[in-house]
């Protein structure tokens, strides 16, 4: 397809893998922050590929990994509600809870359903107005402006049975969390493509400079990864820190500015609780007040639910890019892709998952 | 989840007061709202995700960036390895 198999090419990819090898004198920690890169990375085999004085660490940037235990468990409760339809993105279902995930409410005789877009859950809700339904709008940016429009289209239908279970998270303030921390390694970044593409990268630069890391907004197919790479890797070894572009073709500086607008009249910026790390403050987006009456969360009374994480999983350390997932003990053992203990064994973005389907000699030896 | 695929738009209409297309992923078409690519014609390529058109592809830059690794390529071939 185009767009995309000029970008697989394996004479390029080769070249790419020179120039890196060229370019690299010292040993570089770099984080690709979006779980889709890290499986793009894996399942490419383009890991064991690069010089051994690069090192890639895996970043947060998987939503269904982040959201925390008791939003999971808020969305059982909700869904478990014998009026209620209950939709979500497919990665959803599978997600641990305290004692179940979604798949066992709709084996148990709750009305679950994965949607492709927001806009079918509100389709739903107009097409059962004796039912209400419910949308789980998580994500990153990227499912943003699809969940703020869904938002929007029930208001200005004035559909009443619908609302959403919101658990929106940003990247940069992540980005910030993780380089703020006593314990980080990251030198460089590789910033999420397709976040970029509806923020822009005009939040980048400061963080870059603060921080003194190179970010390179980066695509998703193998030569988009080497070519963020090698920039980054040039960056490192020149002494610069700066935010720029290798996805030209899909981003640009100050991104969907139509998509960012509909954002700013749904959500507000709110604190948020990340699965194994905790609250950060202004990480994410809630409801602005204009539409709390879509609020799930106060529509079905779940806001006083709280959990508490397994001591097994290592998600936290994961999803900072501290330890990979082979480092965990329960991986591969307790924690498998048939039977997941964390989020990050689910989902097609989670760390757990690309290493447990791609690196099969991390489990058996 | 942030998995956006560039398809290439074969039909525009108006559905619900929003501007929707008939997308094409190399045979497979599927329906993506267009509310933030207004601009967006038929036979161009958008970046779809979660149903939505996020950004409009841009055939120069994609161009320029293969042309420039192209260049790499072909300087490795003058040089003898």
């Amino acid at each position: 397809m185009k767009y995309l198999d000029e970008y697989r090419d394996p004479i390029k990819v080769k070249t790419l893998l020179r120039e890196i090898e060229s370019a690299v004198t010292k040993n570089w920690v770099i984080m690709e922050i979006c779980g889709g890169q890290t499986h793009a990375f894996l399942h490419n085999g383009l890991d064991a590929m690069l010089p051994p004085q690069i090192e890639l660490v895996h970043g947060p940037g998987c939503p269904v990994c982040v959201t925390p235990l008791e939003q999971i468990d808020r969305a059982l409760a909700i869904a478990s509600h014998p009026d209620v339809i209950f939709t979500s993105y497919g990665d959803m279902l599978r997600v641990p809870g305290s004692s179940k995930d979604l798949f066992a409410v709709r084996a148990q005789g709750g009305d679950v359903r994965i949607v492709y877009s927001p806009l079918e859950a509100v389709q739903i809700a107009e097409a059962n107005p004796d039912k209400q339904v419910v949308f789980f709008a998580i994500g990153f940016e990227t499912t943003a402006p699809a969940n703020a429009m869904a938002v929007l289209q029930a208001k200005n239908k004035n559909i009443k049975n619908f609302s959403v279970l919101v658990s929106h998270v940003r990247v940069p303030p992540a980005m910030e969390a993780i380089l703020g921390s006593k314990t980080n390694r990251v030198q460089g970044f590789l910033a999420a493509g397709h976040v970029c593409a509806v923020m822009g990268f005009h939040e980048y630069p400061p963080i870059a400079e603060k921080y003194r890391v190179p970010i390179v907004v980066t695509g998703f197919e193998p030569i988009d990864l080497l070519n963020g790479l090698l920039a980054a890797v040039k960056q490192l070894e020149s002494g610069q820190a700066v935010a720029e572009n290798q996805y030209q073709r899909a981003v640009k500086f100050e991104g969907n500015e139509s998509a960012q607008r509909t954002i700013r009249s749904v959500f507000q910026s709110t604190d948020r609780k990340w699965r194994g790390i905790g609250v950060i403050p202004q990480s994410g987006w809630g409801l602005s007040p204009e539409f709390q009456e879509f609020d799930a969360e106060r529509r079905f009374d779940v806001e006083n639910i709280f959990t508490q994480e397994s001591s097994l999983c290592i998600a936290g350390e994961i999803l900072q890019g501290l330890k990979k997932p082979p480092q965990c003990p329960a991986f591969g053992k307790q924690c498998t892709q048939q039977s997941p203990l964390g989020a990050p064994m689910v989902s097609a973005e989670g760390a757990c998952a690309a290493y447990y389907r791609y690196h099969r000699e991390a489990i058996y030896g | 989840m942030c998995l956006g695929i560039p398809g290439k738009i074969a039909e525009i209409y108006e559905k619900d007061s929003l501007k929707m297309a008939k997308v094409d992923f190399g045979g497979i078409a599927k329906e993506a709202c267009l509310a933030y690519t207004p601009e967006a014609e038929v036979g161009q390529y958008a970046l779809i995700h979660v149903g939505f058109a996020i950004s409009l592809m841009d055939e120069e830059e994609a161009q320029e960036t293969l042309k420039l690794i192209q260049e790499m390529v072909d300087l490795e071939d003058e040089i003898p390895r």
